[in-house]
């Protein structure tokens, strides 16, 4: 299926990513490249084949629901662009 | 024993012929005098590498070092968290972040006395195999700098085909040890998914990330495995089964052992001199007791597309994090957080990251999911039934690495698809969450290529006994590139 410009802008929109015109349309066009690869998949017949969940077939391990380490918050926040007194700073968010 | 191996500077280490501190000198030296050509590293730490060599001689000399391979320098791509030093994940999204953690991979080395020199350079977030991706510039290929040494892990394997550390961390999501192995005329081995621990390794696709080594030697590369693999509580695949020594097994006698060969690996884009050299690597393992017979492996074909649907629709998650809050880059000047969210991701990703991170939200949006990551995973499970089905009469499958030697660096970046077929006989262990290492077997137009050893799960030891067997009777692995520290293997 051949993906209109609309279809990748609301791909982008998804994602969370901009795009300027040109780079739009290089996207467009290496993204209908590659869907077009991907679907040779389409093709296959695979009816009945269980979709593979684990490549080991292992479900998740729990752990106990215990404390055992704590983090340094401020330590952590030296890696954020804006915090105070503890907390992240955001644009507001409640008008 | 020469220096250029791990073994061989733990056996200089221990006889007192040199200390950990000349050895991390010489390392720093190294890439002070070969950064300019390679651009192999991202972040080099000189001076904590040289406390901590002085603190390691210390113990040896009082007779307490942590274990044999205290005070050998090693190099830790640049995925892997370390503790106060900044990782970078070879993208401007975290040009500026200092991990308040190290990964599991980087704590168990550092326990066992392995200096670290610095953060080698990589593909961005690990996506690319030609290490042309990263926000800091392309690593060249020690043996033609016109060229690529591969990725996503290019710059551990330059960094050691160059001399400049005997061995290097990498992860391997498709290929991204083993093809870089290959194309500089290294060592590269990716343990079974969940042998080693993903804990502080920057996440690319989490159901194929796997944490390996890349070093001359097939005995380098069970040495340092065996320091750092095993069960980790704080990675939820890890997986929790006992592991033998690998480096215990590496002279077994390899009579008796069965290789398959697979059709699937003899395509039309196998270069001639690849298969030349896979077939006189046939023959050399012949000749140490081996047997070889053929093995279907029929959907094999069906690997590449299937690990551009999985990947990218792990990767559009595992990206999902960067939010330009907590950490990493933030955009100046937003007004609301959707602006906040757009600008800091559009501006700190390169393209090849918002291709994949596009490709992976498209095909898990409403009304695809079906078509094409169920139907992926359905494939993933086809080609894990082929290659179990094939263990069932083989021990070791082995087939080429890569398709061709090293290609031109700009050759590919065009195009996606032309470079992703470049993964196409890595990538299948991936999938199947197979062991698989690389070693060097020949020279193709003075470039070096691989072979590639795939095993059934947990077949660690028996894939670094063949290997190590068949570098006790071949020396590609002992070739020096152009490009070097000149001290020879």
């Amino acid at each position: 299926m051949p993906l209109s410009q609309a279809d990748v802008q609301h791909i982008a929109a998804l994602s969370r990513l901009a795009f300027d015109e040109q780079e739009l349309a290089d996207f467009q066009t290496k993204l209908a490249r590659i869907v077009a690869f991907v679907d040779q998949l389409t093709a296959v017949d695979m009816e009945g084949v269980e979709p593979m969940a684990h490549p080991l077939d292992l479900t998740q391990r729990l752990r106990a629901d215990d404390t055992d380490e704590t983090i340094d918050r401020d330590r952590y926040q030296q890696n954020s662009a804006e915090v105070a007194d503890g907390f992240y700073r955001v644009p507001r968010v409640i008008e | 024993m020469s220096l250029a191996t791990i073994d061989g500077q733990r056996a200089a280490l221990e006889s007192g012929e040199i200390t950990s501190v000349d050895l991390v000198q010489r390392s720093v030296a190294a890439i002070n005098q070969l950064q300019p050509v390679l651009n192999a590293f991202i972040t080099v730490d000189a001076e904590a590498a040289l406390a901590a060599a002085k603190e390691s001689d210390a113990r040896r000399s009082r007779g307490a070092a942590f274990g044999p391979l205290d005070g050998i320098p090693i190099a830790h791509k640049d995925i892997f968290c370390t503790d106060g030093l900044r990782t970078t994940c070879g993208s401007r999204m975290l040009e500026n972040f200092v991990p308040p953690y190290d990964a599991t991979v980087v704590a168990r080395l550092r326990r066992a006395g392995l200096v670290n020199v610095g953060k080698t350079n990589m593909d961005e977030f690990a996506m690319g195999s030609s290490n042309e991706t990263s926000y800091f510039g392309d690593v060249t290929n020690p043996w033609d700098t016109t060229r690529s040494p591969g990725g996503s892990s290019g710059g551990s394997a330059a960094a050691v085909a160059a001399g400049i550390v005997a061995g290097a961390t990498g992860t391997d999501t498709g290929g991204s040890i083993r093809q870089p192995a290959a194309l500089c005329g290294i060592t590269g081995v990716k343990p079974t998914y969940g042998r080693a621990s993903r804990y502080g390794m920057i996440a690319f696709a989490s159901s194929l990330d796997q944490a390996g080594t890349l070093t001359h030697t097939a005995k380098d590369a069970a040495l340092l495995l065996d320091a750092f693999c095993g069960f980790d509580p704080r990675d939820s695949t890890s997986l929790d089964s006992p592991m033998e020594p690998i480096s215990a097994r590496l002279d077994d006698s390899l009579a008796g052992l069965k290789i398959g060969v697979a059709e699937a690996f003899y395509d039309d884009g196998l270069a001639s001199g690849c298969r030349d050299s896979l077939e006189l690597a046939l023959d050399e393992l012949r000749s140490l007791g081996a047997s070889v017979t053929s093995v279907e492996l029929s959907n094999l074909y069906l690997s590449v597309p299937t690990y551009y649907v999985v990947a990218p629709a792990e990767c559009s998650s595992n990206m999902s994090r960067f939010d330009g809050i907590r950490f990493g880059h933030r955009a100046a000047g937003c007004t609301d957080l959707a602006e906040l969210y757009t600008r800091s991701r559009s501006e700190g990703f390169g393209d090849e990251v918002k291709r994949r991170i596009m490709t992976g939200t498209y095909v898990l949006s409403s009304g695809y999911y079906d078509a094409y990551y169920l139907k992926a995973q359905r494939a993933r499970q086809l080609i894990s039934d082929d290659f179990a089905r094939a263990f069932a009469s083989v021990d070791i499958i082995v087939g080429p690495t890569t398709p061709t030697p090293a290609f031109g660096l700009g050759d590919k970046v065009d195009d996606p698809v032309t470079m992703y077929l470049n993964d196409i006989y890595t990538i299948g262990a991936n999938l199947a969450g197979l062991p698989a290492l690389s070693v060097p077997s020949g020279l193709v137009d003075d470039l070096p290529v691989g072979i590639q050893m795939i095993g059934p799960p947990l077949s660690e030891a028996r894939l670094l006994n063949a290997a190590h067997r068949f570098q006790s009777v071949t020396d590609w692995h002992t070739r020096v590139p152009n490009v070097s520290t000149g001290d020879g293997k």
